[in-house]
């Protein structure tokens, strides 16, 4: 009895809310802003009511702050994973925890991914743990080439998660789009203009014709893309496909495209930059792992940058649902191309900014979250070295101002088989 | 298992040629003299088919000084010298080490030598660039039993990808191994990382081959789901042990009656018997690792390896008892239930515990940065208190993988006598600032980032956008 009791303090001690945010001053440290700026030594930074008070050299501590010593760590901004389906999934292959995708239902755009997310997934509390805190989750399609409504959500460890729903709609016009619409790109297209103007059609006083091909759900969705209210973030990766993603404002100039993918960015960037469309890539791809993917290089990102393209990593069919916590040293792999002949990479600021604030901007989040500019969400994450770095650590994660717990599933595991062999008891017994 | 590549070499010499000799036999037996009818010449297999054509790329000496050196062994030497004449390692030292007259200097401060890294768990050029169904030679998915079929047979030489792990991995050898769909998937081909025009000249010359096996998830999935067995762990176990018992039991007939009909599929299985080929394992889960570590008692084999492994940190202590190596990943996690326990520090608890860690990638992407997730995994492990030096470290990348290859005595490490592979970093290796800045294979310099002449383009490249970038 005693050790149940002990047990259900444990597990108490994990599902407790954290405690209410409180205003806290991290001082010390180097801090990393996230906007692209350089790193600012022995810097500090103020959360209050969940938010960046201010940030940066010469900031005053608040009287009654609690102060956390930064000195020899980093202080930024929590990462942004820039394209993700966490929360989505707990096992990719076990078919009942994962809810990327709908194959047998009869909508697609107006599916919302809002509902489905989980924010005590596991892979929620081990990104967490590696210092994400915010992330862009995406519907995935099947049968058509619209997947639905993403979000973006917040990793902290409450049962609130969505800082935005059915902030973007997210649609494929490539391989997969081509597939999905039933065997070619041209039929993707079509597909496409024919469902924006069976949106617009919904507002005739005449009311929706009788051959519509949108159930009124999906087409209902689809008036809030029309009308540039809602992101349309468009999976393509052939450098023709790009081109013809941009030439849809051409006919609905009104849409606010994302670019996700565009592993052939670099080949049009000069179209891309001119067009003033963010771009959420693969950092590393660089393998022609299909035929829109030939000149796949790890200077995308870097070329793109270079040509004034708002670049954010993401992971894009790069498990995605699990692993966001490898942006950092996708980051890192960047910074590495600038030390090599012909290869463009990123400064580490420019690094930085690709997982902290250019995904926040790319979904029009920029006020909000990505950076430790006044007023954004107190998102902040202490490192103890420079967080792209392989050999760095998370010391500390607040979300909205409030401290986080970095423990998970795995760091369990750990804990319990430090040692394999068993002990007096099974490892099944072993105290918390 | 130093050495093990001389004995699995020798072993297989005498037995092979046993073979050979084995088919004349009855002949002699029946106390007749050699035919002169015009009945054809008996056939007599040779010992070797498909046979490795490798052979090295010319070079220069060379002497890289004033680098650090990770010798691949768990040795460290600052201000160091590496020397390669004829293809091979002459001398690795300190600043005294003697450099032949007429050597190429190359400058190596502020730089990192190391050996080239091995890779035992790929599936470049048999699941190629690009992933297209045409190019998906993987897995022979027709019978759980599949030991016939020999990656070699798959693999696509002109794979973009080959490159890549040379460029941005500083890869100089890998094994190829057939999927995991099947119990027994087949054999494995070990290779240099020159590209050819044939697999045979991409075979790294007198490597044992390997067979592929695996437990678990995959092979009771796919046969299950066509209602056949297995369709569960103890069915996989079933068919596990009924294949090995007509092995035993096909080796023993052989070896009474040379006439016995030859069955492809259960000779592979003999020679694993016969301890001339080596055992890979895919396996996930501690509990099925320890139930393939009996079945390897029972029918007299030894694992070389676990791959995937990632519940080996469960049982670490009986895969050093055992003297099989994991193979991990450092924090691939959780896309199905067989991996749902994955943990940070599972490379470094295996080594904790005395066992054989390796890094590996099964993964074209993963190849080319063996070395940071190398990086990781020691962070993660010093973070739990598991102090490991960098150049112990680097033994997941080096020793330790050719030892579970058998080839731990040509290459593996940065020893006089050895194959030339080295690789020159440009910064601490476990960093993700560095790449390979120069890679050697048999002293032949194959790789320069300051040489674009020196960045191999494959036949599939050609003509498409993108050829010759830097990638």
């Amino acid at each position: 009895m005693k050790r149940l009791s002990l047990l259900l303090a444990g597990i108490a001690a994990i599902a407790a809310t954290p405690a209410a945010a409180q205003t806290v001053a991290i001082t010390g440290g180097r801090v990393v802003i996230g906007d692209g700026s350089e790193p600012i030594d022995g810097g500090t930074v103020v959360i209050r009511d969940g938010r960046v008070l201010a940030a940066g050299a010469n900031v005053a501590v608040p009287a009654g702050a609690q102060v956390v010593d930064a000195r020899g760590k980093w202080v930024t901004p929590g990462v942004v994973a820039g394209f993700s389906r966490i929360g989505l999934v707990e096992v990719d292959a076990v078919d009942a925890t994962n809810d990327v995708q709908a194959a047998n239902s009869p909508f697609n755009a107006a599916i919302d991914v809002a509902p489905a997310v989980n924010p005590e997934a596991t892979a929620v509390q081990v990104s967490r743990a590696a210092g994400v805190t915010r992330a862009v989750v995406s519907p995935g399609t099947a049968r058509s080439i619209f997947g639905g409504q993403g979000a973006v959500i917040d990793l902290a460890g409450d049962m609130q998660p969505i800082t935005r729903a059915r902030l973007f709609q997210y649609v494929e016009l490539g391989e997969e789009g081509a597939g999905d619409a039933g065997g070619s790109r041209a039929s993707a297209h079509v597909l496409l203009r024919n469902a924006l103007r069976e949106a617009r059609e919904l507002s005739r006083p005449a009311g929706r014709p009788d051959d519509v091909l949108l159930t009124r759900a999906d087409a209902t969705a689809l008036v809030e893309v029309l009308a540039g209210r809602q992101l349309l973030l468009v999976h393509v990766e052939r450098a023709s496909d790009i081109l013809q993603v941009l030439a849809l404002r051409g006919e609905f100039p009104t849409l606010r495209l994302v670019l996700v993918g565009a592993t052939e960015g670099w080949r049009v960037a000069r179209e891309i930059a001119a067009a003033r469309v963010p771009v959420i890539a693969n950092a590393l791809n660089d393998l022609p792992a299909s035929f829109e993917q030939l000149s796949a290089t790890q200077s995308n990102v870097g070329r793109m940058r270079a040509a004034g393209i708002n670049v954010a990593i993401g992971m894009i069919n790069d498990d995605e649902a699990r692993q966001v916590r490898l942006s950092t040293q996708y980051a890192g792999n960047l910074v590495a191309l600038t030390r090599i002949p012909g290869a463009t990479g990123l400064s580490w600021s420019q690094a930085f900014e690709a997982i902290s604030s250019a995904p926040a901007e790319a979904l029009g989040l920029g006020g909000e979250i990505g950076s430790l500019r006044p007023g954004r969400r107190g998102d902040v994450v202490i490192w103890d070295g420079d967080p792209l770095e392989l050999s760095t650590g998370v010391d500390a994660v607040w979300i909205d101002g409030v401290r986080q717990s970095l423990e998970n599933r795995q760091t369990r595991l750990r804990d319990r088989y430090r040692r394999p062999q068993e002990g007096a008891l099974p490892h099944s017994y072993s105290p918390r | 298992m130093r050495g093990g590549f001389a004995a699995v070499a020798a072993a297989a010499g005498v037995l092979l040629f046993g073979c050979a000799n084995q088919g004349a036999a009855p002949q002699a037996a029946s106390g007749e003299p050699p035919a002169r009818s015009s009945a054809p010449p008996r056939y007599q297999p040779p010992a070797d088919p498909y046979p490795s054509t490798y052979r090295p790329y010319p070079g220069v000496p060379t002497a890289i000084t004033g680098a650090t050196i990770f010798d691949g062994e768990g040795g460290r030497i600052e201000n160091g010298t590496v020397v390669m004449v004829d293809g091979r390692i002459q001398a690795v030292g300190g600043a005294d080490t003697p450099i032949p007259e007429g050597a190429t200097r190359i400058d190596g401060r502020g730089r990192w030598v190391t050996p080239g890294v091995i890779d035992v768990h790929s599936h470049l050029g048999d699941y190629p660039s690009p992933g297209v169904d045409a190019h998906s030679d993987g897995n022979e998915a027709t019978n759980p039993v599949r030991s016939e079929v020999w990656a070699e047979h798959s693999v696509w030489p002109q794979d973009p990808g080959f490159s890549r792990a040379l460029a941005n991995g500083g890869i100089t050898t890998l094994q190829i191994l057939p999927g995991s769909a099947n119990l027994f998937g087949g054999r494995g081909v070990t290779v240099r990382n020159v590209p050819g025009r044939t697999v045979q000249s991409m075979r790294f010359p007198g490597a044992p081959r390997g067979l592929k096996i695996a437990c678990g998830e995959n092979p009771k999935r796919v046969y299950g789901n066509r209602n056949t067995m297995p369709q569960t762990r103890m069915g996989n176990i079933a068919v596990f042990r009924a294949t090995w018992q007509r092995a035993v039991e096909y080796r023993d007939r052989r070896a009474r009656d040379a006439n016995t009909p030859r069955d492809f599929q259960l000779e592979t299985l003999a020679e694993v018997l016969d301890g001339r080929m080596l055992v890979h394992n895919h396996c996930y889960r501690a509990d099925e690792m320890a139930l393939m570590l009996d079945m390897g008692r029972e029918y007299g084999f030894r694992i070389a390896s676990f791959h995937h492994a990632v519940e080996a940190y469960k049982i670490a202590d009986l895969l050093q008892q055992a003297n099989s190596c994991a193979a991990m990943w450092s924090d691939w996690w959780g896309f199905k239930m067989e991996a749902y326990d994955a943990i940070n520090e599972n490379i470094p608890l295996v080594h904790n515990a005395g066992a054989c860690a390796i890094v590996h990638s099964d993964d074209a992407n993963g190849i080319q940065r063996l070395n940071q997730e190398a990086a990781k995994a020691l962070a993660d492990g010093r973070r739990m208190g598991i102090q490991i030096s960098d150049e112990v470290a680097w033994r997941w990348l080096a020793i330790n993988p050719a030892n579970a290859l058998g080839i731990a005595d040509q290459t593996g490490s940065l020893r006089a006598g050895k194959r030339a592979d080295v690789v020159l970093w440009n910064g601490n290796p476990l960093s993700v600032y560095t790449r390979p800045q120069q890679v050697w294979i048999d002293g032949a310099m194959m790789y320069d980032m300051n040489n674009p002449r020196l960045r191999p383009v494959s036949d599939f490249e050609l003509g498409q956008p993108g050829e010759g970038d830097v990638k």
